[in-house]
């Protein structure tokens, strides 16, 4: 187990990038914190997999410096590094008994048959799968084949990490839960560093002490699920987490109030005078549909979700969605919306502005 | 549901039956006709049994070209299966380069037979090939006429150079298909270059391999133009194999009863062998499975 430091690091697949935007993953620093849970969430092609890949020595990257304990491995291959690595897609050694799927990695490092076969039993009654050891993997389902490769991946004591690569994308609904669960278990039991890329929202907040949040190349924030939902760094943020996400409305800022289309919301707080383009962000759960107050927005479609509903209505022609409790009645005379003051974030060129005399 | 039934539907598949009637039952039947009858000429065909049959087991010339066969069709089985996919292994999977090397080893794929032996032929000649002349020069006694050994090699070299580009390509496409995840695991996984063949390369090429095989087992047990060019099946009856005999007994010969018989019997063979070999690697991988 170690921390993980990222010193500088960028990465472009093209051998001689000219600007920023040729890099698949711009400039980062950041620690990854010795036993702790991350997860890395992004949409398709922000580089989640590029940064996993660059951990794990399958990539070197373009400039910077990945140290394991401060000791400087950018360079080095991947076995030195001793980090496990689940990948999307699950792959299992098709010939070999799910038992010697288990064993290779060990077996690989020269591990003596009594440890190898120790290890590989409590592995195997980890991910539930005693009773076919002695089976061909190729005859597997794809959950069992990618529990063999989350099995592989743990089945070293010693790793200084263990990488998921969006392990569960092939695996059944009611099936994610469980290994999520198992793996969350895992996690408490052993205590290994782990990263967890994914794009699903869900997956991310469940599974770690913290996310990091991808756009574009970037690294937009970190933070607790918590931090991500109340206080989005990033528009991205505040649209990606959340469903639905955040409602992104373009505004004037004037300390202490937004104007929008000429009418005025109260902030509750003052901010200084920002340049460029500036918006307010507010969830959905901390908008109100009401009958008098507020802004005028006109009801488009009412969706019924269950624990609550999903209003989407239009304001001043820009869609926005209001959350509505179960027993809420929603009535055609409802044609104003109010916000809660204290959950709207201003953002200034999509970055999260911090108001006056707040401390972040 | 009531099923609705037309009995002209039948005439649909008329034209594949007329199709397969006219490229490959009516010939063959003639075949079958031939062998279970005699004749002395005027077209005059008499009823025989299963003489020919008879006959052909119990010669010795039958046997020996069939050991001849087997013996070649062995030889470059083992040398063009591993040789194949050792080249796919080394090729370069993208790029431009790629792209020239499936080129150029498709090249050989084009030729037609006859001029696979010629070129052979002539490249192998003493007086004006560039090999024979070559290996004649460099003192070594090569002589393909007169050298049963040299003969063979060099029947042995021409289909290897002739057909291990169609192994290569089939393993190189079964290679392609390999997901780069199973690399990287077995970078992960602390896995040899011998074990990430071994455990990944091998399993994923095994289905293209038996086609491989299987086709390259036919097209070998058939061969005939190639060493009809080059040595005519000697010297001697050094490489007087299967189908070069076949050829000389019914048309050298005319003994069509025999070779008629001949050739079902080879026909069989064939269908025999390949049926086995289909059916054991299939039984294999569910064995396996």
């Amino acid at each position: 187990m170690a921390k993980i430091t990222l010193d500088n690091l960028a990465h472009s697949y093209l051998p001689n990038p000219a600007g920023e935007e040729d890099f698949a993953l711009k400039e980062l620093n950041h620690d990854w914190e010795d036993g702790a849970a991350y997860a890395l969430l992004g949409a398709s092609g922000c580089g989640k997999s590029t940064l996993l890949n660059i951990i794990s020595g399958l990539l070197q990257p373009s400039q910077g410096r990945v140290l394991f304990d401060g000791l400087d491995v950018t360079h080095a291959p991947t076995a030195e590094r001793n980090i496990a690595q689940v990948f999307q897609f699950p792959v299992v050694y098709d010939t070999m008994t799910v038992r010697d799927n288990l064993a290779f990695p060990l077996r690989n490092r020269g591990r003596d048959e009594t440890y190898v076969a120790e290890r590989v039993q409590e592995i195997a009654r980890m991910i539930g799968m005693e009773d076919v050891l002695a089976k061909k993997a190729r005859g597997l389902t794809a959950d069992a084949k990618q529990k063999i490769s989350l099995g592989r991946g743990m089945v070293r004591k010693d790793v200084n990490a263990l990488l998921f690569d969006e392990p569960l994308t092939v695996i059944d609904p009611h099936m994610k839960w469980e290994l999520r669960t198992q793996l969350k278990k895992l996690h408490h039991d052993f205590g290994h560093t782990m990263i967890y890329v994914t794009h699903d929202q869900t997956e991310a907040l469940t599974f770690a002490d913290k996310v990091v949040v991808m756009f574009d190349g970037r690294v937009v924030q970190i933070g607790t699920p918590q931090e991500l939902f109340a206080r989005p760094d990033h528009t991205f943020v505040g649209y990606f987490i959340g469903s639905p996400g955040m409602n992104v409305i373009p505004a004037q800022i004037e300390g202490n109030t937004a104007v929008i289309h000429g009418a005025q919301i109260d902030l509750g707080k003052g901010y200084k005078p920002l340049e460029g383009k500036q918006e307010i962000g507010i969830r959905p759960e901390f908008a109100r549909l009401s009958s008098e107050a507020g802004l005028p927005v006109q009801v488009r479609r009412v969706e019924d979700v269950g624990r609550h509903k999903i209003i989407r209505a239009e304001l001043f022609g820009q869609t926005i969605n209001i959350m509505a409790g179960e027993d809420d009645h929603v009535s055609a005379d409802m044609n104003h919306v109010t916000f809660d003051a204290e959950h709207i974030n201003v953002y200034a060129n999509d970055w999260r502005v911090i108001p006056e005399g707040v401390a972040s | 549901m009531n099923k609705t039934v037309n009995q002209k539907a039948w005439f649909l598949v008329l034209p594949v039956l007329l199709l397969v009637a006219f490229s490959a039952v009516i010939p063959l039947m003639t075949v079958v006709n031939y062998s279970v009858q005699d004749t002395f000429g005027q077209n005059e065909f008499f009823w025989s049994g299963l003489i020919w049959f008879e006959e052909m087991l119990a010669s010795d010339r039958m046997w020996d070209a069939l050991g001849r066969q087997l013996m070649f069709s062995g030889i470059i089985l083992a040398i063009q299966v591993p040789l194949g996919i050792f080249v796919a292994l080394n090729m370069p999977k993208s790029g431009v380069w790629s792209s020239v090397c499936l080129v150029l080893m498709s090249l050989p794929l084009l030729i037609p037979w006859n001029v696979v032996g010629t070129i052979w032929q002539v490249f192998g000649r003493t007086d004006i090939g560039l090999l024979g002349y070559t290996l004649d020069a460099l003192g070594i006694n090569y002589n393909y006429t007169q050298d049963r050994l040299a003969a063979w090699v060099t029947l042995i070299v021409m289909d290897v150079w002739h057909w291990t580009s169609l192994v290569a390509l089939l393993a190189f496409a079964g290679l392609k298909s390999i997901p780069d995840a199973y690399y990287q695991a077995a970078k992960i996984d602390q896995a040899s270059r011998w074990k990430v063949f071994r455990y990944i390369e091998l399993p994923k090429m095994s289905g293209v391999l038996t086609i491989a095989i299987l086709l390259r087992f036919m097209d070998s047990f058939k061969i005939y133009t190639e060493p009809f060019v080059v040595t005519g099946g000697g010297p001697g009856n050094a490489t007087t194999l299967l189908s070069i005999d076949l050829v000389k007994m019914a048309l050298g010969q005319f003994d069509l009863g025999p070779a008629a018989a001949f050739s079902i019997m080879y026909f069989l063979v064939i269908l025999l062998v390949s049926w086995v070999f289909y059916t054991v690697m299939t039984n294999l991988d569910k064995e396996e499975s």
